[in-house]
């Protein structure tokens, strides 16, 4: 699967973004890491392989998650669904 | 094939909203950028599916998910805008209710379609969510049938009977399935 990196000075937590490419939320999620300086991969779901969308469906519903976009992924472990300004900077300590 | 404009994607968006007493995303920025979504899908798979869902290309699939979604009536009704807040309610547009994220009222079953061939199948069906406002139980093939609306007559060949009807916004429960026999004799 292909990510793309966008690099930033924070660098604390490894943060991975799923997210679609025609998705308004989603640009706002990108753009709100960006802004914040934070390091991040993200890849743009609806243009992956049917192998890689099978991926990513098995890891986020093998973390409880919905199949909702955006997701991110902090540590591989804590999953926030939806551009939620609030859970980002308590997770990522912005 | 004519060119799809971000205009026609933006005028149809109007003209719907006005229709059924809806507005759009009062945010410029953002409401372009759905627009764009819309452009885009209907570029890529000739229906505007919804820009914030997975869709699959299938048209089949994805009918319940093209723009305006079975979704949007509900969802703006409820949480005072559709699933990506491209239709809002009046007093969101007016800024008199902040808008938060409106979960995903399609059922789990049909979003998983979109990821290709389906390893998890059985898992994915006992989670399927029936949602509040329907009273139908999804049966594993469901078939398309003809549904008509019994306060205006609207009648609608499809898998499911809309969760409102888009002439007279009556509830789910309104619909009836019609029941065709073909008779040969005589
Ligand atoms: S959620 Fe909104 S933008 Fe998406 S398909 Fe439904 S009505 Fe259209």
């Amino acid at each position: 699967m292909q990510f793309s990196k966008v690099s930033g000075q924070k660098r604390q937590h490894k943060v991975v973004l799923y997210a679609l490419s025609t998705c308004a939320w989603c640009r706002m999620t990108k753009q709100f890491l960006e802004d914040n300086d934070v390091e991040f991969e993200y890849v743009y779901v609806d243009l992956c392989e049917e192998e890689d969308k099978q991926k990513i469906r098995e890891h986020i519903q093998s973390k409880g998650g919905p199949l909702s976009y955006p997701t991110i992924f902090v540590d591989d472990n804590m999953l926030i669904t939806g551009f939620r300004k609030d859970k980002l900077r308590e997770a990522l300590g912005l | 094939m004519t060119e799809i404009t971000l205009e026609m994607v933006r005028q149809r968006a109007e003209a719907d909203a006005r229709t059924y007493g809806y507005y759009l995303n009062p945010d410029p920025k953002f409401l372009q950028s759905l627009l764009e979504g819309l452009k885009r899908n209907e570029e890529r798979y000739g229906y505007p599916s919804c820009p914030c869902r997975l869709a699959s290309g299938k048209f089949e699939v994805d009918r319940d998910i093209i723009c305006p979604c079975d979704y949007r009536d509900p969802d703006v009704t409820e949480f005072g805008a559709c699933y990506c807040a491209l239709y809002v309610r009046k007093d969101v547009q007016e800024g008199k209710t902040e808008l938060n994220p409106v979960p995903e009222r399609r059922p789990l079953e049909k979003q998983a379609k979109a990821y290709g061939a389906t390893t998890s199948e059985t898992k994915i069906k006992a989670e399927t969510v029936i949602p509040s406002t329907g009273t139908i139980t999804e049966t594993p093939k469901n078939k398309p049938k003809l549904w008509y609306c019994k306060q205006c007559g609207y009648v609608v060949f499809r898998d499911e009977p809309p969760y409102t009807c888009p002439i007279c916004k009556a509830k789910r429960e309104m619909f009836a399935e019609i029941e065709t026999r073909i008779d040969f004799t005589g």
